[in-house]
């Protein structure tokens, strides 16, 4: 039932930015400073939700340079588990909730000449903070953001102030999209690409770059998968000599840790390969959600990452 | 063809064979007997690849001139140097014009290729990203790690420092940042315990 290195924070605003998009500001409790982050970094966030508790992970916003509070900004969700419905609806300034430290997922290659990012709506927020750290501590770099339209352009406006010349935006009601192959294809040797979005927009560069003669590791991208909400099931621990109930819109993760087990975790969006855990017996089918196996995996029946993955069928025995 | 590189520590340089990408440029850099690999390589591409890719070689006279072949590719750029010292300039300043997206390619001694990578490295480019090939000899450019110079062609094992004198074992441990082995003293209790040199590295 842990939190890796939780915090007790305090809400201390909350701002709506646009009518899909609210911003977060937490500070701690005992009025000390966070501890320090790079830009990309993420935190979990633990909601009470009633008798469900929900830990979900949203990249940190906020300067790398000011600890003082930490922002993260969440896109209403209709369709979710109800996490962003939750703190849009539920969250207010003054409450008490606890987070976890800071994981980077996402940074920035230091080795870099250049950093060439690519954000596609929400997907701006880790931008936010790396552009600050660049900012501040020197770096060259462009960011290409792609929005629906003014309105929901998160931070359209405060970004052209901070990055002037730095910031391209693309408006969808404008039929404005990025040219993607052209930037790849005429940049200097050492150049990082950083690409933060929707999934296809993700797809989309990561394929063009590897068409372009683009290495792997040059291509950098945040990828959390959305765990999706399903129909309830029944997960057998072994190893804890437990039965557990995942409800529709609770992740297995989730009812883990709800029953009293200690499972490991880091992302909680199915990228980093903590939570992996083996799979004893499965009468039925894995719904596989994550980026950390292979497709040969995800065929074998062996291995599951309970953080976003499901299951519909008879019997599921994880050793756990 | 290349003289076997027995598996070692992790931090001694592995080589594999040259395979030609899909990159929209290829970048092609070769000593000695280099030459045949990209010779193999290029056999392999098409005639519109081969128009997009230059190549920059450093022909050992004596007994590993590839020259000839590799100018009648007719690849848009080829240029041949005296040696890697002089290549050095020339390789930057090829990395410096490229865009993302050329795939390097490193053949020959270990020399040639530990040097040109670090010239790719120092222009931010990952080492994982460029391909190798190990072609002729074994003789290893080595650190003094007491006096910090370098020596080059090294072929016995123990070997003399040629700036402060010592007799250094010539480790499997390397430096791609110095694009060197690392040479420690190998009789620093006794110096009148001297161990007689092998040929080790031909």
């Amino acid at each position: 039932m842990s939190l890796h290195g939780a915090i007790n924070v305090v809400v201390t605003d909350v701002v709506t930015v646009n009518p899909l998009i609210k911003r977060f500001h937490f500070a701690r409790a005992d009025g000390e400073y966070l501890p320090a982050f790079s830009g990309g970094a993420h935190i979990i966030v633990e909601m009470q939700d009633g008798d469900m508790r929900r830990r979900t992970p949203y990249s940190l916003m906020s300067s790398p340079l000011d600890t003082q509070d930490y922002q993260i900004s969440i896109r209403r969700d209709d369709e979710g588990r109800g996490g962003s419905l939750f703190m849009h609806r539920e969250v207010r300034r003054g409450m008490k909730m606890r987070i976890g430290m800071p994981a980077n997922l996402f940074a920035l290659d230091q080795r870099a000449n250049k950093h060439l990012m690519f954000a596609g709506g929400i997907g701006i927020t880790p931008f936010l903070a790396q552009t600050a750290q660049l900012m501040a501590r020197g770096g060259e770099f462009e960011l290409h953001y792609g929005v629906r339209n003014r309105e929901l352009g998160a931070y359209v406006d405060e970004l052209e102030q901070r990055l002037a010349s730095r910031l391209h935006v693309y408006r969808d009601d404008k039929g404005e999209q990025i040219d993607f192959d052209r930037l790849l294809s005429s940049q200097a040797p050492g150049t990082h690409v950083y690409v933060c979005g929707p999934a296809p927009m993700i797809e989309h560069v990561v394929a063009r770059a590897a068409a372009l003669g683009w290495p792997a590791e040059h291509v950098h991208f945040e990828h959390f998968a959305k765990a999706p909400a399903g129909e309830p099931f029944t997960v057998e621990l072994r190893a804890s000599g437990l039965t557990v109930e995942v409800s529709a819109e609770q992740t297995m993760l989730e009812a883990i840790e709800a029953a009293g087990v200690d499972a490991p975790y880091l992302c909680r969006g199915g990228a980093c390969g903590q939570c992996e855990t083996r799979v004893l017996a499965c009468d039925g089918e894995l719904q596989h959600a994550d980026h950390w196996l292979d497709d040969d995996e995800h065929a074998s029946n062996e291995k599951v990452m309970p953080c976003v993955s499901r299951f519909r069928g008879n019997t599921l025995v994880l050793d756990r | 063809m290349s003289a076997t590189i027995e598996p070692s520590i992790r931090s001694r340089p592995v080589y594999g064979t040259l395979a030609a990408t899909d990159a929209p440029a290829h970048l092609m850099v070769a000593d000695a007997d280099g030459g045949a690999a990209l010779l193999e390589l290029t056999a392999a591409m098409a005639p519109a690849a081969l128009m997009r890719a230059e190549i920059l070689y450093v022909p050992l006279a004596s007994t590993a001139d590839h020259s000839e072949a590799l100018r009648a590719l007719d690849c848009p750029g080829f240029h041949s140097s005296p040696s890697i010292d002089a290549l050095i300039p020339r390789l930057a300043r090829s990395i410096e014009r490229m865009k993302m997206g050329t795939q390097i390619y490193l053949a020959g001694s270990e020399t040639l290729i530990g040097r040109a990578m670090q010239v790719a490295m120092q222009a931010g480019i990952d080492h994982q990203a460029i391909q190798t090939e190990h072609r002729g000899s074994l003789a290893r450019r080595m650190q003094c790690v007491h006096c910090k110079g370098i020596t080059e062609n090294v072929t016995t094992q123990p070997a003399d420092c040629a700036h402060c004198g010592l007799l250094l074992l010539v480790r499997d441990h390397y430096s791609r940042r110095y694009a060197a082995f690392q040479g420690v003293n190998i009789n620093a209790e006794d110096p009148s315990d001297v161990p007689e040199k092998e040929e080790l590295f031909p």
